[in-house]
């Protein structure tokens, strides 16, 4: 499976979704926000980190670059687009996913691990899942989703609320949600499903030594999906 | 020319900034600041004489990259 993982100014994981995704068995290549178009993938992932320092609000900028047209292009004819953290917030910007990340209730900036619950299985990229719960990371001062009541609504309805904030025993509620996103939000799809943004790091937790491998069973989930 | 626009949260998005500030305000005894909202605000040299037509210019600025809709309204002053 190909894929390819876009490079803004200011990215700072796109080196870590790199080692992750070429270690489960994509081939994967970097692109450079500022070239016109992306090579042959079947996976674009948008990195963490503040690409253009986060000016204006996170992600507005990058939203607006040069590559984004083909990521557009590329989601609507169904391919895979991940955006990650940062690269979720580039994602609400140009519209293919509902909503925006607002500034953490509380002001602060978390970085901590989690616990989220996959709330829809009926995807490319959580089908077949063995777990209901993942631990993975997070580490963000915009993570608290917000959208109209409408858009609530038609997430709900379609099920396009991807993966929610809960305890480890799968509680949902005030005290296991880290930033104040509504309904505990971590993550959505677009109507199509093809397109997921999420707060937490899978590539963060691909090792046992080091933090955990709950983001491995992510990657090779979507392995798995594309055979 | 210079056209200038206030780009604030709408109300009912929540403002933690705001209310952080209205805290502290309180806490130094402006005992009746009752609620603060905090905003953005833009100088924007437009080459174009015409005003009506620089304020559309700018319009469609802010619908596009200078205010979020889903949770910001814009005033162009």
């Amino acid at each position: 499976m190909r894929s390819s993982v876009i490079i803004f100014p200011g990215s700072n994981c796109d080196r870590d979704m790199d080692v992750a995704l070429k270690k489960f068995g994509f081939k994967n290549q970097m692109v450079w926000h500022n070239d016109q178009s992306i090579p042959k993938s079947d996976l674009i992932v948008l990195p963490g980190g503040f690409s253009y320092g986060d000016y204006l609000r996170c992600g507005s900028i990058a939203s607006k670059s040069k590559i984004i047209k083909s990521v557009i292009d590329f989601a609507n004819s169904g391919g895979l687009v991940l955006g990650i953290c940062n690269g979720f917030q580039i994602l609400t910007e140009t519209g293919l996913l509902n909503g925006i990340l607002q500034q953490n209730k509380f002001l602060n900036f978390i970085c901590s691990n989690v616990y989220v619950k996959v709330k829809d299985k009926q995807n490319k990229y959580f089908k077949d899942l063995k777990k209901e719960l993942l631990e993975l990371h997070i580490a963000h001062n915009e993570g608290n989703y917000f959208c109209s009541d409408d858009e609530l609504k038609s997430l709900e309805d379609n099920s396009q609320i991807a993966v929610t904030y809960c305890g480890v025993d799968g509680t949902e509620n005030e005290t296991t949600n880290p930033n104040g996103a509504i309904k505990n939000i971590a993550g959505i799809f677009n109507k199509n499903k093809n397109v997921l943004g999420m707060m937490p790091h899978p590539e963060r937790m691909i090792d046992k030594y080091l933090s955990g491998e709950d983001g491995s069973l992510f990657f090779k989930n979507i392995l798995d999906n594309f055979k | 020319m210079k056209i200038k626009v206030i780009v604030t949260l709408k109300n009912g998005v929540l403002d933690p900034q705001g209310k952080a500030i209205q805290q502290t305000l309180n806490g130094m005894n402006f005992g009746n600041v009752e609620d603060v909202r905090q905003g953005k605000y833009f100088e924007i040299e437009v080459k174009e004489k015409d005003e009506k037509k620089a304020k559309s210019l700018v319009d469609d600025m802010c619908k596009k990259l200078l205010a979020n809709l889903v949770i910001e309204d814009y005033k162009i002053v």
